[in-house]
């Protein structure tokens, strides 16, 4: 196949970890569940040092962080990770993957931008880098290790009352591949990176005729309200194109894309009335984390999946997932939390 | 829709497959030549009425081959039919007859007043 | 100086200058490394621009070749060669070496891979073919669907892997837009019922009757043709392609659900003649064909005294080109052979 000109190489152990801003908010589960697999089932070493900070990504996509700036914050990252003594950094958002690539190019480019940032970075902080010899996101390390997961499936990607494969829609974020093709796995047209991990783990790849359009994020046109309409016009219209293949989820690897396909579901449905979903349902959508706890059996409520807007009981149901309805809002400890009224799927 | 405070946006692409081109169809198989246009916007550039107003001649010629009729229907009421393109086409298609027999067309559909 | 020339390429250019230079009364040796000879010629059905069937050309080529001066070599790939004094040795595969007191290369073009522009899918998509794909299927006479049944609706896709940077080709192949035109013509001749779309960025009918059949495609076969490159293809749920273009005389965007497309692959340098050329030290140019010594009156030759070229190998060039070109080659090889020494 064409996507085997585009493999990117993974490192196998010892990875600098960075956070994304609202990955932790909006699906809590996929940062802790792909700690825990990394360090706890695969044995693997990750390290985070807590005074990383965000990549100020979304302030450079609005104009409001300058350049210069933002490779400074980049390579105090870097200075951590010296620091720590770690060569390979794995980045858990999209968007900062973007952002690290893109400063990465423009140091190969540029080498005076590169000279520019020691200066900056040695005048504000002390701290000297080395640029990273491996860098990865997240999705490339579940890619990486998805037979690993395969074979501890507990509930493979079919659908238990027919048997069939369960059809699973794959977005991969812009800024994963669409800059620069060769960091990511499959390259920018047809990336490998979740449609490796669905087929791997028994799902059907459904291929829709909007698959490649963005989600409609954007950073523009959600941070200006009046502007938001562009950016769920494009939400809409790659649901309309995928509804009819009758999707059982989505699954995406960028926190913004995850964001905005859940949240605009919810949006499109209070405002048109339009749902997407087969029997009028809207469809869940999932990070390649939470999906890989899922089919390893893990609670879907200890990942999260409450949190989301679409609620994914549909979806567990044909998985054959056992769960407890009235453990969902419940503590740890047992408490009962509040319950959210006009939960979608739910 | 106030809800938000905005609202979708409609969408601009041309589908093809939804639209219908019976109108380009009715044109072509009485005035032939329309096949011929290369839009090369000679029709446009001598247009009388295309230099006070957005009339394109070109652009009508595509948007009727498209099936974009709705837009066709209103804009071919601007043409004064003085035939200053046919002069200078280069493909020589009868422009003048295309417009005539085009509003033919529209007549022929509902909705069409002269 | 002795009389024997050895030609690298056996297809339209290596065949014809072979051929004249036999008759010059020269020597030739004329390697080619397919088993056949005829190069692309064999792959096409009819050539434009009045659509006679190519074996014809073929079978004039290969009547010009059977001539006692010529040692035919096919199967054989020639590795390098070098000049000692007058004299250069070209050595073959199997690790024979002929001697030789001139070479000329006609190693002709590479299509495009059109795989290298993965938003198409070609290879990925079945109904995605290349316009050689298409030659194929008009020589058996099988125009139809992977699943059997008869295209509706067929578009063709100019400039696929030419005139794009992206695919580190910033040059104009020109033959591809007649050729989508021809195409067209033949689509709308076997299955009349078929819709046939080009879409195209600029139609360069440069060459002799060229815009002639431009226009009796659109006046015979009403063939449209939208201004517009398509920016990618998918399918939809029923496995009909659908195809995103900017109808840029518009100036809105497109889509339209196709049954085949069908990518109109360029020329580029050919594999082997880079490699030649890297062996020989031969200067190529931007654009990777061979560079002639003299853009208008020296395209027969290059940077080593001896060593001409023929065809495609140092531009896109058609059939018609590609014989006036190596007759071209054939008159400074007799120059050459007779001033030199």
């Amino acid at each position: 196949m064409v996507w085997r000109d585009y493999q990117k190489e993974i490192a196998d152990d010892h990875f600098f970890y960075v956070r994304s801003c609202i990955r932790q908010s909006f699906f809590p589960g996929s940062e802790q569940f792909f700690l825990h697999l990394m360090r706890d089932v695969l044995g693997k070493d990750v390290y985070e040092n807590p005074s990383h900070t965000t990549c100020t990504g979304i302030g450079y996509h609005a104009d409001v962080v300058p350049f210069s700036t933002i490779q400074t914050v980049i390579a105090r990252h870097y200075a951590l990770m010296k620091e720590a003594g770690y060569k390979n950094i794995a980045i858990s958002c999209v968007t900062s993957f973007g952002i690290y690539t893109e400063i990465l190019e423009t140091w190969k480019h540029f080498p005076e931008e590169l000279e520019k940032t020691r200066e900056y970075l040695y005048k504000a902080t002390g701290r000297e880098f080395d640029v990273p010899e491996n860098v990865v996101h997240t999705s490339d390390l579940v890619y990486k290790f998805r037979d690993q997961i395969a074979a501890a499936a507990k509930y493979p990607l079919i659908n238990k009352q027919t048997g069939e494969p369960l059809r699973v829609v794959e977005h991969i974020g812009c800024h994963y591949a669409k800059i620069f093709p060769k960091y990511g796995v499959g390259g920018a047209e047809f990336p490998q990176v979740l449609s490796g991990m669905i087929e791997s783990w028994g799902g059907q790849v459904i291929d829709y005729p909007e698959r490649r359009h963005c989600c409609g994020f954007g950073f523009r046109q959600y941070l200006v309200q009046a502007n938001r309409g562009y950016s769920l016009s494009n939400t809409v219209k790659k649901f309309s194109s995928m509804k009819a293949y009758k999707p059982d989820l989505v699954l995406t690897n960028c926190p913004g894309c995850t964001m905005f396909m859940d949240k605009w579901q919810y949006t499109i449905k209070e405002m048109e009335g339009t749902t997407f979903g087969d029997n009028g349902e809207s469809i869940p959508v999932l990070t390649y984390e939470e999906l890989a706890a899922l089919v390893m059996g893990y609670n879907p409520w200890d990942i999260g999946l409450q949190i989301h807007m679409v609620q994914s009981e549909p979806l567990l149901r044909k998985m054959g997932i056992e769960f407890d309805p009235s453990d969902k809002f419940r503590t740890k400890d047992g408490r009962q939390m509040p319950i959210p009224k006009n939960l979608i799927n739910s | 829709m106030e809800k938000f405070g905005f609202s979708l946006s409609k969408a601009r692409v041309i589908n093809y497959d939804a639209n219908d081109r019976g109108i380009v169809r009715y044109i072509i198989e009485r005035e032939p030549s329309l096949k011929l246009c290369i839009e090369c916007g000679c029709c446009t550039a001598t247009c009388t009425t295309g230099n006070f107003t957005d009339f394109s001649l070109r652009e009508i010629h595509i948007l009727l081959k498209r099936g974009e009729n709705e837009q066709v229907r209103e804009k071919i009421r601007k043409c004064m039919l003085c035939g200053k393109c046919i002069l200078v086409c280069p493909r020589g298609v009868n422009t003048r007859n295309v417009i005539s027999v085009a509003k033919q067309a529209f007549r022929k559909t509902e909705g069409y007043e002269l | 100086m002795g009389r024997h020339v050895v030609v690298i390429g056996g297809g339209t250019a290596g065949m014809e200058a072979a051929g004249r230079l036999a008759r010059e009364g020269v020597s030739v040796t004329l390697v080619e490394k397919g088993n056949e000879l005829g190069g692309h010629l064999r792959d096409w059905y009819h050539l434009f621009p009045n659509r006679r069937s190519s074996d014809e050309v073929l079978e004039y080529l290969r009547g010009l070749v059977s001539h006692q001066n010529i040692l035919l070599m096919k199967g054989r790939k020639v590795t390098g060669f070098s000049r000692k004094g007058d004299e250069f040795a070209v050595s073959v595969e199997n690790g024979e070496t002929i001697n030789a007191d001139a070479v000329l290369l006609a190693t002709g073009f590479d299509l495009f891979r059109s795989e290298r522009k993965e938003e198409y899918g070609y290879g990925i998509y079945d109904n995605v073919i290349s316009s050689a794909d298409l030659e194929a299927m008009f020589r058996k006479n099988e125009l139809k669907l992977v699943n059997g049944n008869k295209p509706e609706r067929i578009g063709f896709l100019h400039c696929v892997g030419s005139r794009d940077e992206k695919a580190g080709n910033i040059y104009c192949s020109k033959l591809c837009c007649v050729t989508a035109v021809k195409q067209a013509i033949e689509v709308r001749k076997v299955l009349p019922s078929c819709k046939v779309f080009c879409f195209y960025m600029d139609m360069r009918m440069g060459g002799a009757l060229y815009e002639e059949l431009y226009k009796e495609a659109q006046e015979k076969y009403s063939v449209s043709f939208i201004r517009g490159k398509v920016s990618e293809v998918a399918v939809n749920i029923q496995n009909r392609l659908v195809a995103k273009v900017e109808d840029t005389l518009v100036g809105r965007p497109l889509k339209m659900e196709l049954d085949i497309l069908v990518l109109m692959a360029g020329m580029e340098m050919s594999e082997d003649g880079i490699r030649l050329a890297d062996e020989a030290k031969l200067k190529r140019g931007e654009n990777r064909f061979f560079q002639p010594a003299d853009h208008h009156f020296g395209t027969n030759m290059g940077n080593i005294k001896g060593v001409f070229y023929a065809g495609t190998c140092t531009a896109p060039l058609n059939i018609t080109e590609t014989i006036s070109h190596a007759r071209g080659a054939v008159m400074e090889i007799v120059n050459y052979l007779n001033q030199e020494k």
